[in-house]
């Protein structure tokens, strides 16, 4: 395999303005994944300040609904309220050991950019946050949050106005201020090596969730279960337990059903394209123009995904659905109902597919699913948008 | 001989041009490109539209949008190419286009439509390098020529690399940063075209941030054999719209302005890479 290569998937199809910078971020995450002192402050930041390690929670009353044993990794309770700190805490100390001066994200849902203004902040590292108009409006709480911490948020009125723009407005800063400023980006795409630097930070969310199944249960679970947008929180809950013996299924936005093209379904509805960097599955028309997409859930509403899962869809080690916006809001109250906690709408689609996998699994059967995100920055837009709580 | 390589050989510094195919709609854009030529564009370069255009500033993205909003596709660009052909059989015409329009339809089927169109040379801005491989073949086989980017980040060793799949002329990047309009140009831009011609025998053109006469006099005189000007003549389209008539006045007025900025050559028959001293 080439490096930089997930089977055929991934690579570095970039301006070559920016490979300079690409070249750059491989040297220097080779070197810290090897400096003690990276890891030990790194270290220290996930368990001192973000609150690592997060719970399992092994959920009584979903467990007695679904008939079987459902455990809920709580990446909620993560400081920020996503598991998006682990990446951007990893990638804010990388800058610093690199020297940069600044750093720049994209941001969806809002989630991102709450965690690199979060990182930004304790690391002191200025930030500035590109959003999609479309995506300041549907989540301005997150909006004041990333300026309460500080960050200058910026919104991106070109193309769709949504999570692909923003990515393409923090390229074209990226390209343009190599020289003092880390490109942080959120999800496991984009050209190499920004696929396997979050998958490694993010891959201590499965590495817990293991050794904690392991203890609770003596025994590894038989499904995990994680919602797919760029796919960064199920890459990080797969990703070590790709050699078990264990079912992974990775669940995309299905938005009004896949029929209508209007979803975010990139390996469900897709085909093999090269987008923002990456060779992947793609959204795209038959010229290779990407699509517009849809998705209730901001954080999933993008046209592609992340090199590696196109990877283990075409090996067959992990399976990929789909569901609907309406599936996911149900789960959004159900869970919120049931449980006492509140899952963000991306996160949702995980529950979602929970709910509908539960028929075929037995009472001894153990279920995780990764509950990636809190839902508070939701609940505003279900109850004006979607007709209150109930 | 190429139409690209005849060019170079007869005329030095050559202005090249950029328009976006289909911007503002299919019928107005064969307009822009035929006054272009008119007005004294010595070389085309012709975007293929794109939904994300990373490498380029707002003017150019905007221009893309125009163009995939009234559904301009690669079979319009083609069909475009061909007119152009046509109009100016010595003119040479580079596709400007992002990797993934070239990939969906196939690569080899991306060649030899533009060869059969009548185009010269083909440039995949978001292809490295490294990722270039797959191109070659087909390049060669329909004697395209490969147009390959350096810019100023590039180190010494990735210059080596890139020049060896060199063909037609050199594109050199004069700045960090994307496509668009700058107030001024960097000031390393001759140590840059002299590193650059140190490696190569191919004619080197500098573009990105071009958009003043005193911009054009500074590539001629860093010692290049081109200047590519893009956002501001996109600008122009988008400044008139529903003014066709203007939009043409205003646009050969802005080459003539910019073409200005060559001084009158002393010795128009002798290479400029023949010049460098040094």
């Amino acid at each position: 395999m080439r490096a930089g290569r997930y089977g055929v998937y991934g690579g570095q199809y970039v301006p070559e303005t920016l490979m300079s910078a690409l070249i750059e971020l491989e040297e220097t995450y080779a070197r810290v994944r090897e400096d003690p002192e990276f890891s030990r402050r790194l270290s220290w930041y996930l368990h001192e300040y973000a609150g690592r390690e997060t719970p399992l929670t092994f959920c009584g009353n979903l467990s007695r609904d679904l008939g079987c044993r459902v455990y809920l990794k709580r990446e909620d309770l993560l400081h920020g309220g996503a598991h998006k700190l682990n990446n951007t805490l990893g990638q804010a100390l990388m800058a610093k050991f690199m020297g940069k001066r600044r750093l720049i994200a994209e941001t969806g849902a809002g989630q991102h950019g709450v965690a690199t203004a979060i990182a930004g902040a304790v690391l002191d590292l200025p930030v500035e946050v590109y959003m999609g108009e479309v995506d300041t409006r549907r989540q301005a709480l997150n909006v004041f949050r990333m300026e309460l911490l500080g960050a200058r948020v910026v919104p991106v009125a070109s193309g769709t106005r949504t999570l692909k723009d923003a990515i393409n407005a923090a390229m074209r800063d990226w390209v343009a201020n190599l020289g003092d400023t880390h490109y942080l980006l959120g999800s496991c795409v984009g050209p190499h090596p920004f696929p396997r630097i979050v998958r490694d930070f993010q891959s201590v969310i499965g590495e817990e969730a293991r050794r904690q199944i392991l203890e609770r249960e003596g025994r590894l679970p038989d499904i995990v279960v994680a919602c797919v947008g760029g796919g960064s929180n199920a890459i990080g809950i797969f990703y070590p337990f790709v050699n078990d013996d264990v079912r992974l299924v990775g669940v995309e936005a299905g938005g009004e059903g896949l029929i209508s093209g209007r979803h975010g379904a990139s390996l469900s509805a897709g085909s093999v394209g090269v987008f923002q960097g990456a060779l992947s599955y793609l959204l795209q028309d038959g010229d290779g123009q990407a699509l517009e997409t849809h998705s209730i859930a901001a954080g999933l509403d993008h046209p592609s995904v992340g090199p590696e899962h196109a990877m283990l869809k075409d090996a067959g080690r992990v399976r990929y659905e789909a569901v609907t916006d309406a599936e996911a809001l149900h789960a959004f109250r159900y869970l919120s109902r049931v449980e006492g906690i509140i899952p963000a709408l991306e996160s949702a689609h995980a529950v979602a597919y929970a709910l509908r996998a539960a028929d075929n699994l037995d009472e001894d059967d153990i279920l995780v699913v990764n509950l990636s995100g809190r839902g508070d920055k939701d609940v505003a837009d279900v109850a004006n948008v979607h007709g209150g709580a109930a | 001989m190429s139409r690209i390589e005849a060019l170079f050989a007869r005329k030095n510094p050559v202005f090249v041009g950029f328009t976006v195919a289909g911007d503002p709609d299919r019928e107005t854009s064969f307009g822009v490109a035929k006054t272009m030529v008119d007005a004294g564009v010595d070389l085309l370069e012709i975007a293929v539209p794109y939904s994300d255009p990373v490498a380029d500033g707002p003017v150019i993205e905007r221009a893309h949008v125009r163009a995939l909003r009234v559904g301009t596709t690669p079979d319009d660009v083609f069909a475009l190419v061909r007119r152009v052909r046509e109009y100016a059989p010595p003119l040479p015409l580079v596709l400007f286009t992002y990797y993934n329009i070239v990939y969906r339809r196939g690569v080899d089927w991306f060649f030899a439509e533009a060869a059969a169109a009548g185009a010269d040379g083909i440039l995949i801005v978001d292809l490295p390098t490294e990722e270039s491989g797959e191109v070659a073949p087909s390049a060669l086989r329909h004697g395209i020529d490969r147009i390959v980017l350096v810019a100023p980040t590039t180190s010494p060793e990735r210059r080596q690399k890139i020049l060896r799949g060199a063909s037609g002329f050199v594109y050199l990047i004069s700045l960090e940063g994307v496509t668009g309009e700058r107030d001024h140009l960097p000031p390393n831009l001759a140590g840059l075209v002299g590193a650059v011609r140190e490696k190569t025998d191919l004619p080197l053109a500098v573009g990105f941030g071009v958009s003043r006469p005193e911009h054009v006099a500074a590539v001629a005189a860093a010692g290049a054999d081109g200047v590519i000007v893009g956002s501001a003549l996109v600008r122009v389209i988008e400044e008139h719209p529903g003014d066709e008539a203007g939009m043409h006045e205003v646009l050969r007025a802005v080459i003539r302005a910019l073409k200005s900025g060559f001084a009158p050559d002393p010795d128009p028959d002798m290479p400029r890479r023949e010049r460098v001293e040094g």
